[in-house]
């Protein structure tokens, strides 16, 4: 067959410059394969904005995964800080410093006497000297702007940086320089007027822009790529957080990779934990899906969430539950009161409960937290309850490109994710979520109160499920000591009847149909009678006729005897008359 | 009067730029006016003997160390400041020098 080759999408393009990989999650993805090899690439943001953790992580992976040796050159902070500031990474920098990874000490130090203009000789030849002997491929210059202050001249700061440049393209070291810049400096007239940081941004071949802001009091890191010369790039804002192993980067997905079409499968099909409600979406959840259940405050999200839990726990599978509004405990016995036992699955280490409550965080934070529980914990359920936890700290766009990717990542790793969603009192005629995830959402199950005739009742309804034929019905949900269920709804008059009032239309229909059943038993009774009756008069009017024919028959004999004796008398007369025989 | 105590320097250059040529004949200078006759300089070119710069942590060249007597002091740079130059060698500086 004649295929052709822009239809072929098995293969993705062939990168155009040669990459060296960061091993840095979501970085390499969005500079389509890491930082210009052989080439030189700066890392600028304000103070405290993780420039040197990232530079340090990529030594250390280039080490650990590439075996590639490397070069720290550190101009602020002493080898030992960076190290010890580092040890909570698991990086194991001391066995790594044995062999594959140097630090170069070069702070200035504060006795250190200037007399004229000098130049990064020096340190050219230090490092020089101990990449030859450790064959280190890669350099990173930390704080490069720490000594270009000390050249005290922006001439000699040009010049110095592009014999720089110069000396690390000639040696073909992937090098990283980091360097301050940003609102930070701007208050400082000396620092705000850098042109040579602005300088070298022209002259490497790959620049990157970390930055660190509070949002409503909430700290947001996110990195961008400036530039990045022959090479295709995410040109977005990339949120990253610095977690447990060093910096994980959100990789924005890029419109126009292509993904091969999976071939047409039966999809699965999960129990919602809920028997009725599995009937009412036609099997129950797809595996791999993402659901949304949305309500207000006390309509029981939590229950069904809990319900699908356990019914995961049940088949044996994995699950986590991530709760943002209570306690770990507390999720254990709220649910116990409606027979949904999470404990033993708890302990046997099934179900993994995690409570966030009260836990601030950015959402790419949370999203990060629950991406490593469900990772470590090997889930293919996940629950997160509720979602909307992530808009609460923070601002809500970064929130809802979080719950994006948050269904984008569930769906690659093939986990069924429920989230639930608390909708506000304001929005409470809209039935929009606060994230807006609904559109993205697979199936959206919506809980609401109807409050009719003194009560409130829960009422549940599936807005929309994607793929299924499903019940448009609302149902109402009911919670008991004995699990959850739906109960039928019943509509009288164009309005749908819950709890007393459905409790009353049951019962009326029940007193109805045992009437209906009583007068039935009644009329047959006294058919019953009547044909008892007409039995019995049939019967005695046999007996009637019986006798009467016997008496017919008792009467016809007689009569036969007695003209039997008539002419047996009359033939005797005959004879004692004498008379003759004729 | 005690003897004037000799002075042993050593000279970090990288290769013969500018600056190292400046900072070698400044240190010379500078030697030939206040330190004659009592004075020793070693130059090392960072860029023939890098494993020196390594060790001795040589970043910003040229680099003058004065190693005797004690204490001992570092001076980064061309040496022409000649006034800073003395005040950091703890020499007398003269009103006629060119430094600020």
């Amino acid at each position: 067959m004649n295929r052709k080759p822009f239809l072929n999408h098995k293969t993705p393009p062939a990168p155009s410059l040669p990459k060296a990989r960061t091993g840095i999650e979501g970085f390499d993805e969005i500079t389509d394969g890491g930082l210009p090899k052989g080439r030189t690439t700066l890392l600028e943001g304000g103070s405290g904005s993780g420039k040197t953790v990232m530079a340090l992580q990529t030594l250390v992976n280039a080490a650990r995964i590439d075996n590639e040796p490397g070069i720290f050159v550190a101009f602020e902070e002493s080898s030992e800080r960076i190290t010890l500031n580092a040890s909570k990474f698991g990086w194991d920098l001391v066995a790594l410093q044995k062999s594959k990874l140097f630090f170069l000490d070069a702070q200035p130090t504060s006795e250190l006497v200037q007399s004229g203009t000098c130049d990064l000789g020096g340190m050219l030849a230090a490092v020089e000297a101990k990449a030859r002997e450790i064959k280190a491929k890669r350099v990173v210059f930390d704080a490069i702007d720490v000594v270009l202050a000390m050249l005290n001249d922006t001439k000699a700061e040009r010049l110095e940086v592009f014999r720089l440049h110069e000396w690390l393209l000639t040696r073909g070291f992937t090098a990283l320089i980091t360097a301050k810049t940003g609102s930070f400096y701007q208050c400082d007239p000396y620092m705000a007027n850098r042109p040579q940081l602005g300088f070298m941004q022209f002259m490497v071949d790959c620049a990157v822009n970390l930055n660190h802001q509070l949002v409503r009091g909430v700290s947001q890191r996110s990195l961008r790529v400036v530039k990045y010369r022959g090479s295709s790039y995410s040109e977005n804002e990339s949120p990253f957080l610095i977690g447990d192993g060093g910096l994980e980067v959100a990789g924005g997905r890029r419109v126009g990779w292509p993904k091969p079409l999976e071939a047409l499968k039966p999809i699965e099909r999960v129990s919602s934990g809920v028997k009725r409600l599995d009937a009412m979406l036609g099997g129950g959840y797809y595996r791999g899906a993402g659901i949304l259940i949305t309500g207000f405050p006390g309509t029981a999200k939590s229950t069904l969430a809990g319900a699908f839990s356990e019914a995961a726990c049940r088949r044996g599978e994995r699950t986590l539950f991530m709760s943002f509004d209570s306690d770990a405990n507390e999720v254990v016995h709220n649910m116990a009161s409606v027979n949904i036992r999470l404990e033993r699955f708890v302990k046997s280490g099934k179900l993994r409960l995690v409570s966030a409550r009260a836990v601030t965080g950015s959402a790419e934070v949370h999203l990060m937290q629950i991406k490593q529980h469900a990772k470590e914990h090997g889930a293919c359920c996940v629950v997160i309850d509720p979602v909307s936890a992530l808009a609460k700290a923070g601002n809500e766009e970064t929130a809802y490109s979080v719950a994006e990717r948050l269904l984008d990542w569930s769906k690659t790793a093939g986990i069924t994710l429920v989230c639930t969603s608390l909708l506000r009192e304001a929005s409470s005629s809209t039935e929009s979520t606060p994230l807006q995830i609904s559109t993205i959402a697979d199936t959206w199950i919506h809980l609401n109160y109807q409050v009719h005739a003194g009560e409130r009742n829960r009422g549940l309804s599936i807005i929309k499920s994607r793929g299924t034929s499903h019940s448009n019905q609302v149902r109402e949900l009911v919670l008991s000591d004995r699990g959850v269920t739906l109960a039928d709804a019943y509509t009288a008059g164009g309005e749908v009847l819950m709890g007393t009032l459905r409790w009353e239309k049951e019962r009326a229909e029940i007193a109805a149909r045992d009437e209906d059943q009583a007068t039935a038993k009644k009329v047959l009774a006294n058919l019953d009678n009547e044909e008892v009756e007409i039995e019995m008069r049939i019967k005695s009017a046999q007996r009637e006729l019986a006798a009467k024919r016997s008496e017919k028959k008792a009467l016809s004999l007689v009569a036969s005897e007695r003209l039997h004796a008539f002419t047996n008398g009359r033939a005797h007369m005959r004879e004692l008359r004498g008379v003759d025989k004729t | 009067m005690s003897k004037p105590a000799h002075f042993k320097f050593r000279l970090y250059v990288a290769g013969d730029g500018p600056n190292s040529n400046l900072a070698i004949a400044n240190l010379q200078a500078l030697c030939r006016e206040h330190l004659l006759d009592r004075h020793e300089i070693e130059i090392v070119d960072v860029f023939l003997e890098p494993k020196r710069a390594l060790a001795d942590g040589v970043v910003l060249t040229p680099m003058l160390v004065k190693l005797s007597p004690a204490p001992v002091c570092k001076i980064i740079g061309c040496l022409s400041q000649t006034k800073r130059a003395l005040l950091a060698l703890d020499l007398p500086a003269h009103l006629n020098g060119n430094g600020t």
